[in-house]
């Protein structure tokens, strides 16, 4: 023990570098990202009447009043299936990403005291919602296997795509986290901008209506949101309906692996600060 | 091999600096803020802007090795960047300049409970919070037992940490800091917290820690602690090394009033007609009214102070706080003992002298910190810690006395006793 620990040498001077990534020590504090995700779990539901519940309501709700105003009301297309489930398969990737986005987004606000009084690795702030939301969104998939039941839906062999599109999604909105975690320390005007944002967001991508609704022409536009080609992918893969879009999911990976590797640069340049302004 | 590594120091400090730049409320700002404030205070903003570029170096240049082993505290005033060299050592701020090269795992212990959520039970915050401070699930699976025994609170594991009381808690989070083994620990004013018998404890258990050949980098304002505990002390103040070396050579220096100059026994603030009630000067002096930064026990410590009041307050007080070794001992406001100054006090520039009774204060290291405002709303001015000064026992022989340094007890209360022999012999 002591002789391995002889060895340990640890060096501190003025951080200039850009790419400064110890994956040593990421592996030694892995754990601790499962603490910081599992923390967030326990504590979500604590002193509420239904617990966990809320995780099928919030979706469920939302399916049904997107039911009675988007197909009742507005006779909005779903691409040949039952609006309630073309909507809730959208709608169940979607919640995960808003919700898990947001908390990314305020979490080193929110944990000023872990920033300014321990040292761990900063990334795992913003990542361990993302990761505990997934939990939820475990949770929330039960009713899409009942509603599937209900209306003869049989996944196709694609639904082994889905563990791919959901850590797409992992990966996205913790990428767009880390970006605007790190802003947040320093400026928190994204506390206001951000429910604004994915509420705009919603609208842009195919959850409430289909993607091919927009002309051909358009499409591409529609694309540029990463959100696109994920829902699409992940209703497809899911109901089976329709083929699964890869051009849409390929320019989602790629916007999403840019979206995340630039976070991860973006958060390791300014983290140095973190202590200092939050 | 090994042997040769040994001898090199397990911290060195080469040329170590860090600034901070001070245009003090940009600590955050949200874009409204700027704006309404370049709206109403247009000449303001722009002064903000030149001052942007001022900066101040919490640390300049320090320079220092810790040998293996050693355990070192860390003393000097507020401000004087003891903080933030531990925060620095500890990885949470980086330096501007310099480099500090660590041979061995570090733990550091800043606060107490960092990470504690109020709505997990004990056992799950046992485990989050020594995750944090660094610990592997199996280490913490290994020790839990014995920081369940340590902190006491058994009967309470599965219980929200928010049902406990508050020295529960710090007992609790105490508990899982006693037991990181890291071979460098940093620990900052942590012991501060608790009660006395659980202090006690803390302490037996820190001297453990060092017994067992552990690196300990301690902060403390408590002097009485740093000698019980270290061998070797620093002095750091404005963000340089003043002593290193020996633990009461270096205290001395600390309590010597050559070393804080005259600042810290009287003051003057530059007047700003926009502070309602504003103090301007102040000192502290003897009974023959001299400056003075040194009593013994039994003489007369008096301060004075100038203030001005600008326009008819209603409700105002002026009012100090006493700190003893950085723990509050008391609480005046000039307004306790004569009422008409709280209905009302004229404009006007006032000069008044407090005479703090005595004998009373133990020896120690004293602070003023002196505040005015509206009492129960608002506050016009604090000075923090603007005047020091020392008490000591230098007129009796000290050992017997119980209010000596070293005995229990935050007051010096010479009680007479009558005692009679009544057995008649």
């Amino acid at each position: 023990m002591t002789e391995h620990a002889t060895d340990y040498e640890l060096v501190i001077r003025p951080k200039y570098g850009l790419l400064d990534i110890n994956w040593q020590e990421l592996k030694e504090y892995r754990e601790l990202l499962f603490f910081l995700a599992l923390r967030e779990i326990k504590i979500r539901y604590k002193q509420t009447i239904i617990g966990a519940s809320w995780a099928l309501l919030q979706p469920f709700f939302t399916m049904i009043v997107f039911t009675l105003i988007f197909s009742r009301l507005a006779q909005m297309p779903s691409d040949g299936v039952p609006y309630p489930i073309f909507s809730y398969s959208g709608l169940l990737l979607w919640i995960y990403f808003s919700n898990a986005l947001s908390q990314s987004s305020n979490s080193l606000v929110d944990n000023a005291t872990l920033l300014s009084k321990v040292y761990m690795p900063r990334i795992f702030i913003p990542t361990a919602p993302c990761l505990s939301g997934l939990v939820d969104y475990g949770i929330a998939m039960s009713i899409l296997a009942v509603m599937m039941v209900y209306y003869h839906f049989m996944p196709g062999i694609t639904i082994l795509l889905l563990p791919l599109i959901v850590f797409m999604t992992f990966l996205l909105a913790s990428g767009i986290g880390y970006w605007l975690s790190s802003i947040c320390v320093k400026y928190r005007d994204v506390k206001f901008a951000l429910p604004f944002f994915i509420q705009l967001l919603l609208f842009v991508s195919p959850v409430i209506y289909p993607a091919n609704i927009v002309g051909e022409n358009l499409q591409w536009l529609l694309y540029l949101n990463p959100m696109t080609g994920l829902i699409g992918a992940h209703r497809a893969c899911l109901l089976g309906h329709i083929p699964v879009e890869f051009v849409g999911l390929a320019i989602s990976a790629v916007l999403t692996i840019t979206i995340f590797v630039s976070g991860i640069l973006y958060l390791k340049s300014t983290e140095k600060y973190f202590a200092d302004l939050v | 091999m090994i042997a040769s590594k040994k001898e090199e120091p397990i911290i060195e400090v080469k040329h170590l600096s860090k600034q901070y730049s001070i245009g003090m409320d940009t600590t955050y700002k949200t874009l409204s803020e700027s704006l309404t404030s370049a709206v109403r205070h247009p000449l303001k903003t722009l002064k903000d802007c030149r001052r942007q570029n001022d900066t101040f170096w919490a640390l300049k240049d320090v320079n220092f090795k810790v040998e293996r082993g050693e355990v070192v505290g860390v003393i000097g005033r507020n401000g004087a960047g003891k903080s933030t060299l531990l925060k620095i050592l500890s990885r949470i701020t980086y330096p501007t300049e310099g480099e500090i090269t660590m041979r061995g795992r570090v733990g550091s212990l800043l606060e107490v409970g960092t990470g504690f959520h109020p709505e997990l039970t004990g056992r799950e915050n046992i485990y989050f919070n020594g995750s944090i401070l660094g610990m592997k699930k199996r280490e913490i699976d290994e020790k839990f037992d014995e920081i369940v025994k340590f902190s006491g609170v058994e009967k309470f594991l599965d219980t929200p940490v928010k049902r406990y009381s508050s020295g529960m808690q710090v007992r609790l989070a105490f508990s899982v800091a006693a037991h990181l083994e890291p071979e460098i620990l940093l620990v900052d004013e942590v012991l501060a917290v608790g009660d006395a018998a659980f202090q006690k404890k803390c302490l037996g258990k820190m001297g453990e820690v060092a017994k067992e050949g552990r690196t300990v980098l301690f902060v403390s304002h408590q002097i009485d602690m740093i000698k019980s505990l270290c061998r070797n002390c620093m002095l750091l103040s404005e963000g340089n090394i003043i002593s290193i070396g020996e633990v009461n050579e270096v205290v001395d220096q600390y309590m010597n009033p050559i070393f804080y100059g005259n600042d810290n026994v009287s003051f003057n603030v530059r007047e700003n007609k926009n502070i309602d009630l504003q103090i301007l000067e102040g000192r502290v002096i003897s009974k023959s009214e001299e400056i003075c930064g040194i009593f013994d026990v039994f003489d007369i410590v008096k301060l004075e102070i100038t203030y001005v009041v600008q326009k008819p307050l209603i409700g105002s007080v002026v009012n100090f706080e006493i700190r003893r070794n950085g723990s509050l001992v008391a609480l005046s406001f000039d307004t306790d003992l004569n009422n008409s100054i709280l209905e009302l006090r004229n404009p006007g520039i006032y000069h008044c002298i407090i005479t703090l009774p005595h004998p009373l204060f133990k020896p120690g290291h004293y602070t003023i910190t002196f505040n005015t405002g509206i009492i129960n709303s608002t506050t016009f001015q604090r000075l923090e810690e603007i005047i020091c000064f020392e008490i000591q026992l230098l007129s009796q022989p000290s050992s017997l006395l119980s209010y000596a340094d070293k005995r229990p007890g935050i007051i010096a209360l010479p009680v007479p006793w009558e005692v009679k022999n009544i057995s008649g012999v």
